[in-house]
């Protein structure tokens, strides 16, 4: 069975906040309702926490790190999960049911399997 | 150099092949899982047959013969592959004679009709897939049909297929709860082909017969495959009913008519009788919530069955319209039902209907009946103005021309620039 993943656009906001319990509730219930499907999965802190980090003039070279995420965007990547499905249809409809679908969006893209 | 009788077998086996091939091609995919291996053993069939059939004649089932053929290939390629992932299993379950009958092979090609028309993959990537895989044009002529290079084109479906593969689009019909959504989606992708076909977008053609002949094959196909779902029965009927005005729709010089200026005795009477029975099965079928097709079907049945267009039932057409919006309003058919409320209660009333439409700055046909009613309540420079704005915009250049032509007949005032 393929397995993908899927990437949750949100806005920028704090999971671990008290504010945000009520949201994460709904994760919750989500990830019970999906457990047959999800084989992995996080919500990530804010993009404010984020390293971008390059090597430059190849393998081995200087390291060099910016503070802040590899994309500025409005709606930023706030969490990701695994999910083990039949098909993609199957993808689309378990992913329909994740909040980030109606408060921001979700990529999903199949994963190669290594 | 063929002679007489060779050329008419080259030409039968071709004809066959044409038919056929989509239908091998949708075996070969549920047996293969791959489109791509089906295609190469299908094309390699349909190769073998152009060579053989012209020579020895068309088999008495040229079907199961290409389905031997392209099979025994498939086989073969898997077997290779097989040999270097070291699975030899896939290709013994290739063997083993998959049911050949008609529900089957119906079946089949539903499967490949969805696959090709599912929402996850991009609208050009539809059209592209259902011009290549279902009616089965080669990828040149795709490219020639579309207006677009062969190598975008042979790139584009490439993508298309990888996504088909590797993102996991399955290869199934709809359950019948999803199958009126994903069954407006199809007809969506085969409207726009046929329509690319009979309104070419930009360009000097203002018929490009060949995408308005796929997209009614690919209607024809759609009815034979769901005889009862009024979806497929309006799309039909729609296409058949627009396509009947094919001759009338311009003038000697290649011009475009309007439905009022067309000559009537040139439309095509057997599509439209074949258009509004459609209508009538759409319609029985669905008593309760109109099918969108089934009602657009309608209107032009109603344009269709009128003697003149003095003559045109508007009380009619607006309702059709009314029951239109209930189930897809859009400001392109508000448009259309302004220009009809327009002949029936006069250019002011309609204008009103128009001018409180939002949304369509962006369309050439709306500022151009904006034109047309101003220019009929003799208001000539709001008129040119508003010609002026539909020429800013996309159109082919027959259809320019003739927005051209009324805006210099807004009066020399307005021809200034």
């Amino acid at each position: 069975m393929p397995t993908y993943i899927a990437l949750t656009y949100t806005a920028d906001v704090d999971w671990s906040s008290p504010e945000q319990a009520d949201e994460m509730a709904e994760y919750r219930e989500f990830g019970a309702a999906a457990r047959a499907v999800i084989r992995g999965g996080s919500a990530l802190y804010p993009t404010a926490t984020a390293t971008t980090v390059r090597v430059s003039g190849g393998k081995g070279g200087d390291v060099l790190t910016t503070d802040g995420p590899y994309a500025e965007t409005k709606e930023a990547l706030t969490g990701f999960y695994l999910l083990e499905c039949a098909d993609l249809d199957e993808a689309v409809a378990t992913v329909a049911a994740m909040p980030a679908a109606w408060n921001g969006a979700v990529e999903v893209r199949p994963v190669i399997p290594l | 150099m063929l002679t007489g009788d060779a050329e008419t077998a080259a030409n039968a086996a071709q004809q066959v092949v044409r038919a056929e091939r989509s239908r091998i091609l949708a075996t070969l995919i549920r047996v293969t899982g791959s489109v791509d291996l089906a295609e190469d053993a299908a094309q390699d069939a349909v190769l073998r047959a152009l060579q053989s059939w012209p020579r020895d004649g068309v088999p008495d089932n040229p079907r199961g013969w290409l389905l031997v053929v392209a099979r025994r290939r498939a086989v073969d390629l898997i077997r290779r592959e097989a040999r270097r992932a070291g699975k030899e299993a896939e290709a013994v379950a290739l063997l083993d004679p998959a049911s050949d009958s008609p529900e089957a092979v119906r079946d089949d090609l539903l499967r490949l009709v969805f696959t090709c028309c599912h929402p996850a993959l991009s609208l050009d990537a539809q059209v592209a897939l259902a011009l290549r895989t279902i009616a089965g044009l080669a990828t040149a002529e795709v490219a020639r049909a579309l207006v677009v290079p062969e190598a975008t084109m042979a790139k584009r479906l490439t993508r298309a297929k990888q996504k088909i593969t590797q993102a996991g689009i399955p290869y199934r019909i709809p359950p019948a709860e999803e199958l009126p959504g994903r069954l407006t989606g199809v007809a969506a992708t085969v409207y726009l082909i046929f329509n690319e076909g009979y309104t070419a977008g930009v360009g000097d053609d203002l018929i490009r017969v060949g995408l308005a002949d796929e997209g009614l094959r690919l209607a024809r196909l759609l009815v034979e495959l769901m005889p009862d779902e009024p979806t497929a029965l309006g799309l039909l009927a729609l296409l058949l009913l627009q396509d009947s005005r094919r001759a009338a729709r311009v003038d000697v010089d290649g011009r475009p008519l309007l439905l009022r200026e067309q000559d009537r005795t040139r439309w095509d009477r057997a599509a439209i009788t074949a258009g509004v029975e459609l209508v009538g099965g759409g319609l029985r079928r669905t008593p309760d919530q109109p099918d969108r097709y089934v009602v657009q079907a309608a209107i032009a049945a109603c344009h269709a069955l009128a003697p003149s267009y003095q003559q045109t039932p508007w009380d009619a057409v607006i309702s059709w319209y009314d029951v239109l919006l209930t189930v897809h309003d859009t400001p392109v058919v508000r448009l259309n039902r302004a220009a009809a409320v327009a002949e029936r209660d006069g250019p002011a009333a309609g204008l009103a209907l128009v001018d409180a439409i939002g949304g369509l700055a962006g369309y050439p046909w709306f500022h151009a009946t904006r034109g047309e009613l101003l220019y009929r309540l003799g208001r000539a420079d709001e008129a040119a103005t508003a010609y002026r704005a539909a020429l800013a915009l996309d159109l082919n250049d027959p259809q320019a021309a003739r927005l051209r032509d009324r805006l210099a007949e807004c009066g020399p005032a307005s021809v200034r620039e």
